[in-house]
C-alpha cells in the first residue's frame, strides 16, 4: 500500500524527525516489545517492522500476557512497548499500571504505543488514560507503524484518526461541569487540530492548513494527551461509552 | 381433510385437546373452552352448569375440577362461531392472541349470577341446622380460592399475552384478599366446631404447624427456586453463545471459503474482507445490534454516515474510515446532506480511491452538522470539469445549497480532494 493512506503518520514524523531530533536520520534506532496474545500476529508484525537494518526497529522481546509483559518489560527495558489493549490477565490497562514507574523513569523512560482492533471507545480511552503515549489500529500498514513507534520513541503522541474521534467526543460533553478548567478543557487549537487528525489530515499538512509550524502541532497534540491522561473527568470513559463512538 | 375444508376458517389441526379458554372467560374459562371442545353454544354449558350447580352443588364441584385439571389455553372457540363479537388474530408463532381485551361487563353479570344461584340454592335446600351454619364458611373458601385461581391463570396467560404486567398492585391485592376469605372462611369453620374459645389455641398449633414446615421445607424451596433461575439464566447465555456462534459460523466461513476461492483477485479479496471485518465489529461492539437489521433504514446521523459508508466501499472497494464525533437524529435537510455525502464518497471511491482510504470525518456540534469525504487520488479542478457533468454541481454542491446548507471542494495540498458539507439543524429538532 503506498503511503497516502496514513500519511498522517508518515508525513508527520518524516517532518518532525528532521529539525526536531537530534538523533534522526537512516541511523536512528529504537528497541520494542510486542505484547499481544495472538502469536500470529506477533509474527507478523516481527515480520513487518522486525528488519532492523531496514526498519531501525528492534524487537528485544514477545509476551502473550499481563505477567509476561511486566517480566519481560522490565527485564529488557525497551524504549517502546507495542501493547494490546486485549489481554489475558487484566488487559493492557493492567500492564500500564504495574509498569507505571517504568514510565516515569528520567533516565530511559518506557513508552507505550497502544495497537489494537478495538472499536471500543472505553477499551481505547482506557489505555490512554493509563498512560500510553498513542493508539493505532492493526490495520496500519508496516512503514506508518515503524514512523508511529519513532514518533513515540521521541516523546510525541500519536493519534489516529478514529482516536481523535473519541477525543473530540470526550471532551465535547458538556453536561458535567469541569473539575480543572485548565485540563478539562480543550482550548480551540487544540479541537481544531485534533478535528484535522480526524479527516485524516498528516501533521504537515495541518501545519499549513493552520498557519503553524509542525512543531506547535506537535505541542498541541502533546498538550492534549497530557489532558486526556490527566483530566479529573471520571466520567470521561463512561461518557464516550454511553455515545457508542465509532 | 374435508373437515376442515368445510370450515374456511379452521385450518387442518392434530386432534383437539380441551383447554380452558383465556378469552371472554367470566371466571375460569371452563365453560368457553368446554364449548368450543364440544361445538355447543357458551351459553349451553353455562347453564347445564348452573342446573348441576342446583343439584347438591355438583356443578360446583365439576366446575372446580375442570379448572384445576385442564390447563389454560385459547383453543376451541374461536373455530367455531364465536358468541361474542371477540377479535382474535393468529400470532407469528401461530397462537392466537387477544387483540382487545375489553373490561368483561361478563364478570360482573356472572358474579351477580352466582350470588343469585348461591342464594336460590341455600334457599332451597333443606340443611340441617348444623350443616347451615358451615354455608357462609364454605362459600368464604370458595370466593377465595377462586380469587387467587383466576389471579394464577392471569399470571400465566400474561406470560404470552403480555397483559397485566403494570396491575402488580392489583395483583397483589387480589391474592392478599383471597387469602384473606379463605382463612375467614376457615377460621369461621372451626369457630362453629369447637367454642370460640378453642380459635387462640388452634390458630395457635396452624401457625406453629406452617412455621414448622416452612423451616423443614424452607431451604430447599429457596435452593430450589435458586437453582432455578440459575439454570434460566445459563439458558440465556448458553442462547446468546448460540446466536454468536451462529452469526459467526455463517458469515465468517462464508467470507473464508469466498476468499480462499477468489485468492487470486486481490481487489475481490480485501472487499470481502472489509465487509466481514465491518459486520463483525457491528457484532461485537455495538451493545445492542445485532448485525442482521442492516436493512434498516438509519435514523441517526452516525448510522446514516456508517450505512452510506459501508455500502459505497462495497460497491467500489475501495476502503473507508469512518470517524464520527456526536449524533443526531435525521432530519431532512440532515437526509440530504447525508444524500450528498453519499455522492462524494462515491466520487472520492471512484476518482481518489487509488490513493488509499477515503476517509469520512462527520461531526455535530451544538446545531451545525459538518461531513468532510477526503480521498488522496489525483485531485481534479471544479473548473475544468464540462458544464454538462452535472455531478458535483447538482448532486453535492447543488443539493446543500437547496436545503440551505453549504458545500465546498478544495485540493489538499498533497493531492487529493475534500468535500466539506455544512448543514444547520432543523429547528425543532434540538
Amino acid at each position: 500500500m503506498s503511503d497516502p493512506t496514513e500519511a498522517n503518520g508518515t508525513a508527520g514524523s518524516a517532518e518532525a524527525a528532521g529539525p526536531a531530533e537530534s538523533g534522526g536520520g537512516p541511523g536512528r534506532h529504537v528497541r520494542v516489545v510486542l505484547v499481544d496474545d495472538h502469536r500470529m500476529f506477533r509474527t507478523g508484525v516481527q515480520a513487518e517492522i522486525g528488519q532492523t537494518e531496514q526498519t531501525g526497529v528492534e524487537v528485544v522481546g514477545e509476551a502473550a500476557d499481563v505477567d509476561q509483559a511486566v517480566t519481560v518489560i522490565t527485564a529488557t527495558r525497551p524504549e517502546v512497548v507495542l501493547l494490546d489493549v486485549h489481554l489475558p490477565g487484566g488487559g493492557g490497562v493492567e500492564v500500564l499500571r504495574r509498569c507505571a514507574p517504568l514510565m516515569g523513569d528520567a533516565e530511559q523512560p518506557v513508552r507505550f504505543l497502544a495497537l489494537s482492533v478495538s472499536d471500543a471507545a472505553e477499551d481505547v480511552i482506557g489505555v490512554i488514560r493509563g498512560g500510553a503515549r498513542g493508539y493505532v489500529t492493526k490495520t496500519i500498514t508496516g512503514t506508518d507503524l515503524v514512523n508511529s513507534v519513532f514518533r513515540v520513541q521521541e516523546g510525541d503522541a500519536v493519534f489516529s484518526p478514529r482516536l481523535a474521534g473519541f477525543v473530540l467526543d470526550a471532551f465535547a460533553s458538556t453536561d458535567a461541569p469541569p473539575v480543572d478548567e485548565d485540563l478539562d478543557r480543550l482550548t480551540q487549537r487544540e479541537r481544531e487540530v485534533l478535528r484535522l487528525i480526524a479527516r485524516g489530515y498528516a501533521y504537515k499538512e495541518i501545519a499549513k492548513q493552520l498557519y503553524i509550524s509542525v512543531k506547535t502541532v506537535e505541542s498541541h497534540v502533546s498538550a492534549v494527551l497530557r489532558k486526556l491522561q490527566l483530566s479529573n473527568r471520571h466520567e470521561l470513559t463512561r461518557w464516550a461509552t454511553a455515545r457508542r463512538l465509532v | 381433510m374435508s373437515e376442515a375444508a368445510a370450515a374456511p376458517l379452521a385450518e387442518p389441526r392434530p386432534p383437539r385437546k380441551l383447554y380452558r379458554s383465556s378469552d371472554g372467560r367470566w371466571l375460569g374459562g371452563v365453560a368457553r373452552g368446554l364449548a368450543g371442545h364440544l361445538g355447543l353454544p357458551v351459553i349451553w354449558v353455562r347453564l347445564v352448569f348452573v342446573g348441576l350447580f342446583m343439584a347438591d352443588g355438583l356443578g360446583a364441584l365439576l366446575y372446580a375440577a375442570f379448572w384445576f385439571f385442564v390447563p389454560l389455553g385459547v383453543g376451541g372457540v374461536e373455530a367455531q362461531k364465536p358468541p361474542s363479537p371477540l377479535t382474535a388474530e393468529t400470532s407469528s408463532d401461530g397462537r392466537r392472541r387477544l387483540v382487545a381485551r375489553r373490561p368483561d361487563k361478563g364478570q360482573i353479570v356472572a358474579l351477580l349470577l352466582m350470588v343469585v344461584v348461591a342464594m336460590v340454592f341455600v334457599g332451597n335446600v333443606n340443611l340441617s341446622g348444623g350443616a347451615r351454619a358451615y354455608l357462609w364458611p364454605m362459600v368464604f373458601v370458595g370466593a377465595g380460592v377462586a380469587l387467587v385461581w383466576r389471579q394464577a391463570d392471569n399470571a400465566r396467560r400474561a406470560r404470552w399475552a403480555e397483559v397485566g404486567r403494570r396491575r402488580r398492585t392489583v395483583t397483589l391485592l387480589r391474592s392478599v384478599g383471597g387469602v384473606l376469605l379463605v382463612t375467614a372462611g376457615v377460621s369461621g369453620i372451626f369457630v362453629l366446631q369447637g367454642s370460640a374459645a378453642h380459635l387462640g389455641s388452634v390458630l395457635q398449633a396452624a401457625l406453629a404447624v406452617l412455621v414448622g414446615i416452612t423451616l423443614l421445607a424452607g431451604p430447599y424451596l429457596v435452593r430450589m427456586t435458586q437453582d432455578l433461575s440459575e439454570e434460566r439464566l445459563m439458558r440465556i447465555r448458553a442462547q446468546e453463545r448460540a446466536e454468536v456462534a451462529a452469526h459467526v459460523h455463517d458469515s465468517v466461513l462464508h467470507t473464508l471459503t469466498l476468499i480462499q476461492r477468489n485468492a487470486e483477485n486481490a481487489n475481490e479479496v480485501r472487499r470481502l474482507a472489509r465487509a466481514q471485518e465491518r459486520d463483525l465489529r457491528t457484532w461485537l461492539y455495538k451493545p445492542e445490534g445485532t448485525g442482521k437489521d442492516e436493512a434498516d433504514e438509519p435514523t441517526t446521523l452516525a448510522d446514516a454516515v456508517r450505512h452510506n459508508a459501508a455500502e459505497v466501499e462495497d460497491k467500489h472497494g475501495v476502503p473507508i474510515e469512518v470517524v464520527v464525533v456526536g449524533d443526531c437524529p435525521l432530519d431532512e435537510r440532515i437526509s440530504a446532506q447525508m444524500q450528498a455525502a453519499r455522492e462524494a464518497m462515491v466520487n472520492a471511491a471512484k476518482y481518489g480511491g487509488e490513493g488509499g482510504a477515503v476517509q469520512v470525518f462527520a461531526e455535530v456540534e451544538g446545531k451545525t452538522v459538518f461531513v468532510s469525504v477526503r480521498d488522496r487520488g489525483p485531485g481534479f479542478d471544479l473548473g475544468s470539469i464540462p458544464a454538462d457533468r452535472m455531478g458535483v454541481r447538482e448532486s453535492i454542491i447543488g443539493r446543500m445549497e437547496r436545503n440551505g446548507g453549504t458545500a465546498r471542494l478544495r485540493a489538499v495540498p498533497d493531492g487529493g480532494t475534500e468535500v466539506e458539507l455544512e448543514m444547520e439543524r432543523a429547528e425543532k429538532t434540538s
